[in-house]
Parts: C-alpha cells; structure tokens; sequence
C-alpha cells in the first residue's frame, strides 16, 4: 500500500494545527465575550474573514503571498514561511481557530450565571473561577460540537496536498495520475480517511462519556426528551 | 518587473485584471450554484429515503451519509475529475479516437460538489421534516387532500421554511468548496489568483483579492438568505 506513508502526516497536520488551534480559538471567545468593544472587533473581524473565504485562498496567501514581500523575505520567520509544511499548518491553525472559537463561544455562555456568582462569593479569583469552574464546564458542553470541528480539520488537511504535501490525498492523486486507476485508489483512500474518522470519533464519544459520568444515571431520559422535542 | 499597487493591478482597464476577476467570480458563483442545486436533488432523495424508505434504503441512505462526510470534498473532486476524464476517453477510443479526453471541470466539480452537499442536504431536509407539526398533516388529510396535493400545498411550503437556515449554511461551505475545483483547470477565483499571482509575481495581492470577492459574495448571499427567511417565515409568530 503505497499511500500508508501518508497517514503520518494527515495525522501530524491534524494535530499539531489542532493542539495550537484550540488557544486561537479560546483567545478569540475570551475577546468575543469580553466587554472590551477593541478585543471584541478583533476577534470578530478574524472570524468573518476566515470564515468567510475558503481554506484554499487563505493556504495560498500564506504560502505564496507571503513571499512578496521583501521584508518577510529577510525575516527571520522566513525559513519558516518557506516551507509549504508550517504554511499548511499555520493555515489550518487560524482556520480552526476561528470556526473553534465560535464552539468555545457557545461552551463559555452555556456556564450558568450562579455557579459563576457561587464560586465569585466563596472567595476564588477570576483566574481560579476559569480554571476551576468556568473552563471545565465549557469544555464539557463544547466537546461533542469540537470533536466534529477535529473530523472537519482532518478532512481539511488534504488542501495541503495542493502544496506540495503529500499526505495521503497527495499521495492519492500521484498515484491516479501514475496508474489510471482512479476508483482502486480513491475508495482506499476514503476508506483511510473514514477510518481515522471514525476512531477519532470513538475517541471523543468516550472522552464525552468520562466527563459527563456524573449525569450517566439520568441520561436515557434527558435522551427522549431530547427527541420528543426534536 | 517593477511594483505595481494593489488597485493598479485589480482595475478595470485594458491591463488590469479587473475584469479577469470579476468574471472569475462569476465563475465561482456558477459552479458553487450547480453543484448547491443538485446537492438539493441529491439531498430530496436522501431526505425521502431516510424517513419513508424501507430498511435497505435507509441503510443505503445512512451509508451515503457517513462516507460523504468522513471523506474529504477534494477527493470526491479528483475522483470525478479524473473518474470522468478516464471514462470519458475510453468512450472516445471506443469510437476509434486516440489520445487522452479533459472531463470538463464544471462539470467534474459540480458532479463532486453536488455530491458531497447532498449529505448535508439529506439532513437539514430530514430535520426540517420533522419540524412540521403532526397535526398539520392530520389536517390536511382531514381535509380530503390527495398524498400529492399535501405533498404540494403542505409539506414543501412548511418544509423550505423550516430548511432555510440550514441551506444558507451549506451554501456557504459548498461557496467554498468551490475553490477546491480549481485543482481541475476550472478558471474560477482561486485559479484566476494563480494564474494573475504566476504572471505579474504579486501573489499576495490576487489572493487577498480573491479572498476579499469570497467575502463579498458571502456578504450578499448571506443578506439574501436572511431576507427569504424573513419572507417566508412571514406567517409565523415568534419570539423575536
């Protein structure tokens, strides 16, 4: 199988971009939800702009926008903008940040007002309020919607591809274009794909389940009542 | 070659590329259009298959929706892409042509585009299904209406409204998937950037052009759906 050297990659794109994507997409809610109206159009204005151009267009103004300009050309970032690798990622990174943060955003406010207020009246710190009460319950109520926005980032690291990458769709389509045979390879490598996916998957289902053991009691009901509403 | 400024290069004059642009844009707006559209035939199916269908349908249904959204859209576009031009050069030889047959890119991407947001289609139709209330139905059975007259006047009407939300989504990812087409030669936005970026050496400015026509088509479409679901939710008493 010629296109198994291509998982290492998918899969190291997927995790470095995602591991640096969360903070992006953390310090974009934080700014989001802060009173700050300054922070607040930042974080918006970085948000409306990747999501509203495609991933491709925002790969491209990385790896080849960059380098127009001399400035970036005799920076010491360059050896780092010069390799289509740390483009592919940065790209990604801001890209998952971006959608992250509004998953982030949705986690912070489903933090219900009075355990905020409780732990403000026991005495604790605002830093100690996020680390202790805050942030647990919003990744809590977010990790279900960002174990999807992981899958997504799998899916999206095949753009590197189109940079020279040659992760496995890289792979996939210099094989097509070797061999003709278009279909053998394709369901390979979508059967990949579908595979890390779905561990992936497993993953945060069993993640999701060991933080939310405290309700295990209770929750075939609050499914029902999930699906009578729905 | 000297520096030109962004506007020298993005007008609309004999040298500028203003007009590459735009019709590139256009372009995208094309491609992203044929492929939403039959994504939403695709999806009709999906929808019908998984709430009426019999069991292997729904399995078959299931199935298509899992794979679509555990495969990335760019190998779905290379498979149609090079699927096509592989068939479509066997059907030539057959006739006693010789050599090798390009598949279309708008054709390749609208086929891969429409196919894999007919997985999503399938899903905002099947939720939007089962926002409408029982009891509408109930009515119209009530009321002497024949399976097609309900389907007519009843559940498509309820059915777009209760859906609208959900396709201004999917029109936004398949607005983007589009510029993944450009990997077939389509002379869409991220191809014309390329091809601008390779002859006058200012790749920053084509992409942040391309970039800034995406947020812009996004802008309005997004003004549009939000109208049409003003429109036709109309009739409806709500929170707001």
């Amino acid at each position: 199988m010629r296109l198994l050297p291509g998982i290492p990659m998918t899969l190291q794109l997927a995790f470095i971009a995602s591991a640096f994507g969360v903070f992006f997409a953390l310090a974009a809610a934080l700014m989001q939800l802060s009173g700050n109206v300054v922070l607040r159009s930042i974080a918006d204005f970085y948000v409306f702009c990747i999501r509203g151009t495609p991933l491709l267009i925002q790969i491209f103004l990385i790896y080849y926008g960059m380098g127009q300009f001399d400035f970036i050309r005799h920076s010491f970032m360059w050896p780092i903008l010069r390799e289509p690798y740390w483009c592919a990622i940065f790209a990604l990174m801001f890209n998952t940040g971006a959608y992250g943060s509004q998953i982030v955003r949705g986690g912070l406010l489903s933090v219900p007002r009075g355990q905020v207020e409780a732990a403000r009246s026991c005495g604790m710190s605002q830093v100690l309020i996020y680390r202790r009460i805050i942030l647990p319950l919003a990744i809590r109520q977010a990790l279900p919607a960002y174990g999807n926005e992981v899958i997504l980032l799998l899916k999206a690291t095949s753009l590197a591809s189109i940079i020279t990458l040659m992760e496995i769709t890289g792979l996939a389509a210099k094989m097509i274009s070797e061999t003709y045979r278009v279909v053998e390879v394709f369901l390979v490598a979508g059967s990949l794909y579908l595979l890390i996916n779905f561990i992936l998957s497993r993953g945060v289902a069993v993640l999701e389940k060991r933080l939310m053991r405290h309700t295990a009691a209770e929750r075939p009901s609050s499914r029902v009542a999930a699906r009578g509403a729905a | 070659m000297s520096h030109a400024s962004f506007w020298e290069l993005m007008n609309f004059g004999p040298d500028g590329w203003g007009w590459s642009m735009m019709r590139a844009a256009g372009v995208t707006v094309m491609v992203a259009l044929a492929g939403f559209i039959l994504g939403g035939f695709i999806g009709s199916f999906g929808a019908w298959a998984k709430i009426a269908g019999n069991r292997p349908v729904r399995i078959a249904a299931d199935a298509y929706t899992t794979i679509l959204r555990g495969i990335p859209d760019l190998l779905v576009i290379f498979l149609f892409y090079f699927g096509g031009s592989l068939a479509l050069s066997a059907i030539y030889r057959a006739f006693g042509g010789e050599g090798f047959v390009d598949f279309p890119g708008f054709a390749a991407g609208a086929m891969a585009i429409g196919l894999t947001s007919g997985a999503q289609h399938t899903e905002v139709f099947r939720g939007a299904y089962y926002a409408i209330h029982d009891g509408e139905l109930e009515a119209a059975k009530a009321a002497g209406m024949t399976r097609m007259m309900m389907l007519r006047r009843i559940i498509m009407p309820l059915l777009l409204r209760h859906a609208l939300p959900g396709l201004g989504n999917i029109w936004q990812v398949v607005l983007k998937e589009s510029a993944l087409v450009s990997v077939t030669g389509l002379i869409e936005l991220a191809r014309q950037a390329q091809i601008g970026a390779g002859s006058t050496r200012q790749p920053f400015y084509f992409f942040m052009a391309a970039a800034l026509l995406f947020l812009m088509i996004t802008f309005v479409s997004n003004r549009v759906f939000r109208f049409s679901e003003a429109h036709f939710s109309r009739g409806v008493r709500g929170a707001r």
